[in-house]
């Protein structure tokens, strides 16, 4: 009876330890999504439809949303089929479902968004080609189970959606004076109060709204994230090595 | 007793930086003057309104660089000649902000994000510019007529309201300003030859409008002397060296005179091309940047060939009347792998050992 005590105990705290470790994967991912390694600013994955459409907060959310929901559902199908993948093939099978998933939701914004559909043009059929969901479904999806993969799909998604929204704020205010600009073409009628008109100008600065501004505003952001990863690193306790000191033993004196 | 004997050379040139771009501020003088005795003030208030901006962006990036010294940074002169050069390509009643902004960008994102002086791989002044034309196009090419072609004349005091509120001080707007007695909107000579050309008008039709005074360039061909004289006084001080400025003209020359050969009907004279636009304070004041420019002197010869082509081939079939802005920034790009190309050779070799060292063979 003792012995069987024993036995549940040990089985539940190995659950609550496994629960944990979850956890904390969850956490990671999360994080690494995020920040640490965030597909737009870290490893600067997908920089041409970062680049390209970013001339407005609405269209930089369409892009972002449509891509979100790509790499979710790539990275849950890929985790789901890994065991029958045979290695050798991997790349064009994961592009294959790639593309059933990008074509799903050029349908649905066609349906939809149709505005967004316009303006985001080529962008659209290209997140295929966006190196961000092909380098999950290659590292990460492909060897964990699909609530993880899944997850990551999320948090990657995410991290590259925001990155965008930042950048589109950012460009659309510095180029228009606006913010949100055609929410309604996204968001349905609702949406056009969200319209927000920041400061008036005389003339548009172009140089924000055609791509040389979008690489130098993405300089900057890429600046901040490492300054502030910087102060970071400085605020964090100093861990400072123990020294061991070889001390000479002198047998003679 | 021991003597302390130093490696040749022995004989070193003093020169500080900043004695260097205090000669070159000094030789844009006589252009400067020359702008203000056609066009009037609005290009000195831009040129001040352009030092000061760049003196406080340059302030402002060395202090958050925690730079040692930065009174000697501040007032080594770079900052100011960039301001400089670019107040003189600013367009006389062009918006106080075009300049401000176009200084901004030059200081802080040309020059100091690729590490400041003697970093940057483009020309500051010359980028500026670009990310003006490209951004504000209207402003931009809202040209002044010379002075005494326009039919409102403008004092110091009309120049100032209009660059800083967008009207003189009697009303009239920039577009009236620029409106001759006949009610059209006068450009810049280079903009009515292209226009005009385009139109199938003949050369010399065009040159008939009173724009071209009556030699090339109403107002523009005394400018463009003028920066050629401040620019043969820097290659007779030994600031600048002579191949770029001659090989730059020898090329536009060789150009136009082709072209010209072939047609004449369609084609400007070499004359034209050599005083008009920013020609001449691109020979000698741009193109000659220590810093961006080619620096073995076969490099430089082929730097200011390639330039005068392109100025050529932008003003002729390009899309902006002039386009010295775009050669010398395609130039300051080339210039790294020009230099490679043309190291001279080294003494104490002999020619094929040399050859083989560039080619890396050894």
């Amino acid at each position: 009876m003792s012995i069987d005590n024993k036995e549940l105990t040990s089985e539940s705290a190995e659950k609550l330890l496994a629960k944990q470790a979850l956890k904390a994967e969850y956490k990671e991912l999360a994080i690494q999504g995020l920040w640490k390694n965030n597909p737009g600013l870290v490893q600067l994955l997908g920089l041409c439809p970062l680049l390209a459409v970013t001339a407005t907060v609405t269209n930089a959310l369409g892009l972002g949303l449509a891509t979100l929901l790509v790499l979710v559902c790539s990275n849950a199908t890929v985790s789901a089929i890994r065991q029958w993948v045979p290695k050798e093939v991997r790349i064009p099978i994961f592009v294959l479902i790639i593309a059933a998933f990008v074509t799903c939701v050029q349908l649905l914004m066609n349906a939809y968004t149709y505005g967004i559909y316009q303006s985001l043009g080529i962008f659209l059929p290209l997140i295929v080609t966006n190196c961000a969901i092909i380098g999950r479904a290659e590292a990460y999806a492909s060897k964990n189970p699909v609530a993880q993969a899944s997850f990551d799909g999320l948090m990657m998604g995410l991290g590259f959606a925001l990155v965008l929204f930042i950048l589109g704020a950012i460009r659309e205010v510095l180029g228009q004076g606006t913010l949100f600009d055609g929410a309604h073409l996204l968001f349905g009628d609702w949406a056009s109060v969200l319209r927000i008109e920041v400061m008036q100008l005389d003339s548009q600065f172009l140089l924000a709204i055609l791509p040389p501004g979008a690489f130098i505003v993405m300089g900057f952001i890429i600046a901040l994230k490492n300054v502030i990863d910087a102060k970071l690193k400085e605020r964090q306790p100093q861990v400072t090595e123990q020294i061991i000191e070889r001390v000479r033993v002198n047998f003679e004196s | 007793m021991a003597f302390w004997i130093a490696s040749s050379p022995h004989n070193h040139n003093q020169t500080a930086t900043s004695a260097l771009m205090r000669l070159v501020i000094y030789a844009t003088l006589p252009g400067v003057f020359a702008q203000w005795y056609f066009f009037g003030w609005g290009n000195i208030i831009h040129i001040s309104l352009a030092v000061m901006t760049a003196l406080t962006c340059e302030f402002i990036v060395l202090s958050l660089r925690n730079k040692k010294n930065i009174r000697k940074q501040l007032f080594d002169g770079s900052a100011i000649l960039t301001a400089v050069l670019l107040g003189i390509c600013i367009p006389a009643i062009a918006p106080w902000w075009i300049s401000v902004i176009g200084v901004t960008f030059a200081i802080i994102v040309v020059k100091q994000l690729y590490g400041g002086l003697g970093h940057n791989p483009f020309n500051p002044a010359m980028a500026a510019y670009v990310m003006l034309l490209i951004s504000f196009p209207l402003q931009m090419t809202s040209w002044q007529p010379p002075l005494a072609l326009m039919t409102a004349p403008v004092d110091f005091a009309n120049t100032l309201s209009i660059i800083f509120t967008g009207f003189t001080s009697e009303g009239y707007s920039v577009e009236q300003l620029r409106t001759t007695v006949d009610g059209f909107t006068m450009a810049t000579p280079l903009d009515t030859l292209k226009t005009n050309v385009g139109l199938g008008f003949t050369v010399f039709e065009t040159l008939e409008n009173n724009i071209f005074g009556e030699h090339f360039a109403f107002g523009w061909e005394w400018i463009n002397f003028a920066f050629l004289i401040g620019g043969l006084a820097l290659i007779a001080k030994k600031v600048i060296a002579w191949q770029t400025p001659l090989s730059f003209l020898f090329s536009l020359f060789v150009c136009s005179f082709i072209a010209y050969s072939i047609s004449p009907d369609s084609s400007a004279s070499t004359l034209f091309h050599w005083l008009s636009g920013g020609c001449m304070l691109g020979a000698f004041f741009i193109l000659t940047d220590p810093v961006t420019g080619a620096t073995s002197v076969k490099g430089r010869l082929i730097v200011g060939a390639l330039a005068g082509l392109l100025v050529y081939v932008i003003r002729t079939f390009g899309g902006y009347p002039d386009g010295v802005a775009f050669a010398v920034l395609l130039c300051n790009m080339a210039a790294p792998l020009i230099d490679q190309y043309s190291r001279p050779r080294t003494y104490g070799h002999t020619l094929k050992e040399h050859d083989n060292e560039q080619k890396g063979l050894k």
